[in-house]
């Protein structure tokens, strides 16, 4: 059905089309909106979901894990200061093997009190074992919740998935949104190591170091398995409702000699920006980063990257900049931090800083000279 | 009344301390509780005496889970069963630092919710885990390797501070009087909603006493009124028979004192201060039994 929406309502609204057991919440802006629809959902029956109205982001995790751990399904979202207070048990929850799904609105964190987009907080949870993505345009936010659930509860994979959109410049403007009948695209969840009164079982017991490290293992080979399930969920989702995605959204990539690399919302206005440079002949091309974690392969070969990087990691540098550096060693890369407390940069913005492009330095835009 | 059932769910290879009266009471809860249960614990002595992995001690399912959330996980778990039809007794067994302090925040979310679960605090008045750290349930006057010179602030009110929920049940015990332990848990699993339970356990390495006193402890501390055994059910408070002697004519409160190593060299002025808490506890128990107030 078409229809518009919200980034906000149209998270709410794969949700409820996902169909979780139960749904722990607790408001923060700019995600609230995202809660408050499945609470009208639940209470106007279009949703059989039990909703715990939980007194603290912790909490919310906590009851999520706490149901998931029985075998069904569930969901919670957040957003900045909120996700970091649930930090401890976002381990917990990857560390347990438990699909939750978690839609993450970015925000940058205090002090001082700014509520609108940056990605510090997904960033920050970077090492916790949770699959990331991140998503640009309204569309993009429902269908990529859809994924999630049938992602995280792959048997092969059984780890927590986050979903990530930008506050307010995606989570709350509007664009038209097309929602699916998912039929069995998402199939019942089945949780191998469910509670089960019948065969009790001891779970988060006491561990010794060789257990503890094959458990570790085990989180990183489901990670390393992940790229292959992902991509198949994304084609079985192409197939069944005609909408294509992959690790990265490639805009006229294949011929450019410099490459716009970005996540989330930047990277639609990086795809005007390379429109323009392609007037003025430059050869620009724009890659979206839609996978943080796995961290997806890259053909960046013999190219020019301008990094946007929404996020930094004081002491060493652009937290997206870093993952490309890391896996690239000898990639060419001008790393632009910009963005950061819900700065505008335009399209504009964007064709200047590859215009101006110091390659293999940093740029902190508004700051820098 | 019944009797307690033969059934065990604790087998005899936890690492408990000789004398643990915390493992004496979930033996207890579990053979009230029965074998359709989950036990969620939060970082307390009963994450480590279940024994190591891939072994357990415990013949049903235990979720364990961080220090501040447990009542929040029995809060899913809780939805979660009732989501699939299913009437499977969600239990939180934790110390008094996961209740009392760090995990007071979840357990206040999850009563106010109407949560239905059995909550149970065993309390043995310190961080026992760790090496018997000053909690808020640690009395006043009591040595801890962080009061090396005994506690100056009072045990918090924890009951009162539930009580201020409104729940359907709520009551208080001790292994020391097994029966009555049992009985409690039996009546707050039959309560739908929340109940809670407040249990005193006495700690031989803690306390400072020997390993075959913490049941006697235990006795001394409701005979002195230190510990008062009561229950609340739907806001109606009545005392529980072993207390109802001691409110009458209380045993000296040195009695309780003086055979425990944590109180050793407790001043004259911190047993007058603990002799008015427990008159004090006992004339609003009393008057909120006679419908007083």
């Amino acid at each position: 059905m078409l229809t518009v929406a919200t980034g906000n309502k149209a998270v709410a609204a794969a949700v409820k089309a996902a169909k979780p057991a139960v749904v722990a919440a607790y408001p923060i802006t700019p995600q609230t909106e995202i809660v408050e629809q499945i609470a009208e959902y639940v209470t106007a029956g279009e949703m059989d979901a039990r909703y715990i109205p939980v007194e603290s982001e912790h909490s919310a995790m906590t009851a999520c894990i706490g149901a998931s751990i029985t075998g069904v399904r569930s969901f919670t979202a957040t957003s900045s200061q909120g996700l970091l207070y649930m930090h401890e048990m976002l381990h917990w929850a990857a560390g347990a093997r438990l699909p939750i799904v978690m839609a993450n609105v970015n925000r940058a964190l205090g002090p001082g009190w700014n509520v609108w987009a940056e990605h510090t907080d997904a960033f920050s949870q970077r090492d916790t074992g949770w699959l990331q993505f991140f998503v640009s345009t309204v569309q993009e936010a429902y269908d990529t919740t859809l994924m999630a659930f049938r992602i995280a509860e792959d048997t092969g994979i059984l780890l927590p998935v986050m979903v990530n959109l930008d506050g307010f410049v995606l989570s709350h403007i509007m664009q038209s949104l097309e929602t699916v009948e998912i039929g069995d695209y998402i199939p019942p969840m089945v949780l191998p190591h469910k509670i089960d009164v019948d065969n009790p079982a001891g779970y988060g017991t006491l561990t010794g170091p060789n257990d503890h490290f094959k458990f570790r293992w085990e989180i990183e080979r489901a990670m390393r398995h992940s790229p292959s399930v992902i991509r198949d969920a994304e084609e079985e989702f192409a197939r069944r409702f005609g909408r294509k995605y992959g690790p990265t959204d490639e805009y006229l990539c294949d011929d450019a000699d410099v490459l716009i690399v970005s996540m989330g919302t930047l990277g639609k206005e990086a795809e005007v920006a390379v429109d323009i440079l392609r007037k003025e002949g430059v050869k620009a091309g724009s890659m979206r980063i839609r996978w943080f974690r796995p961290f997806p392969e890259l053909d960046i070969r013999g190219r020019d990257l301008v990094v946007l990087d929404r996020g930094y990691s004081f002491g060493f540098g652009g937290v997206l900049t870093d993952s490309i550096k890391s896996r690239y060693r000898d990639a060419s890369i001008f790393s632009v931090v910009a963005g950061l407390g819900g700065q505008e940069v335009t399209y504009d913005d964007i064709a200047e800083f590859v215009r101006n492009r110091r390659m293999n330095e940093e740029y902190w835009f508004g700051v820098d000279a | 009344m019944a009797e307690i059932p033969k059934e065990e769910y604790l087998e005899k290879c936890t690492t408990a301390c000789a004398g643990c009266t915390s493992s004496l009471t979930l033996r207890y809860v579990l053979k009230a509780a029965g074998p359709d249960t989950v036990l969620v614990v939060p970082a307390c002595c009963t994450s480590i005496l279940q024994g190591i992995y891939p072994n357990t001690a415990f013949n049903v399912p235990v979720y364990n889970i961080a220090f501040a959330a447990a009542a929040a996980c029995a809060s899913g778990m809780s939805e979660a069963f009732a989501s699939m039809g299913k009437k499977t007794n969600v239990i939180v067994y934790a110390g008094d630092g996961g209740t009392i302090d760090i995990g007071i925040q979840a357990l206040s979310g999850a009563l106010e919710r109407g949560t239905d679960f059995l909550y149970i605090c065993y309390d043995n008045e310190a961080y026992g885990n760790t090496g018997m750290q000053r909690s808020g349930a640690t009395p006043m006057g009591a040595r801890t390797t962080t009061t090396p010179g005994g506690k100056t602030n009072a045990k918090k009110d924890l009951d009162r501070i539930i009580a201020a929920h409104n729940i359907p049940y709520q009551a208080t015990a001790t292994p020391a009087y097994p029966k009555d332990l049992y009985e409690k848990v039996k009546t707050a699993l039959a309560t739908p909603g929340p109940s809670f339970i407040h249990i005193l356990a006495p700690c031989p390495p803690g306390w400072r006493i020997a390993s075959d006193m913490s049941v006697a402890v235990g006795k001394l501390a409701v005979k002195t009124g230190s510990w008062v055994l009561w229950e609340r059910k739907y806001g109606e408070l009545s005392i529980s028979s072993p207390s109802k002697g001691a409110m009458k004519k209380r045993a000296p409160l040195r009695d309780y004192l003086s055979v425990q190593g944590r109180f050793k060299g407790i001043s004259d002025s911190t047993v007058n201060e603990l002799e008015q808490a427990i008159e004090k506890n006992i004339a609003q128990l009393a008057k909120e039994e006679a419908g007083e107030c």
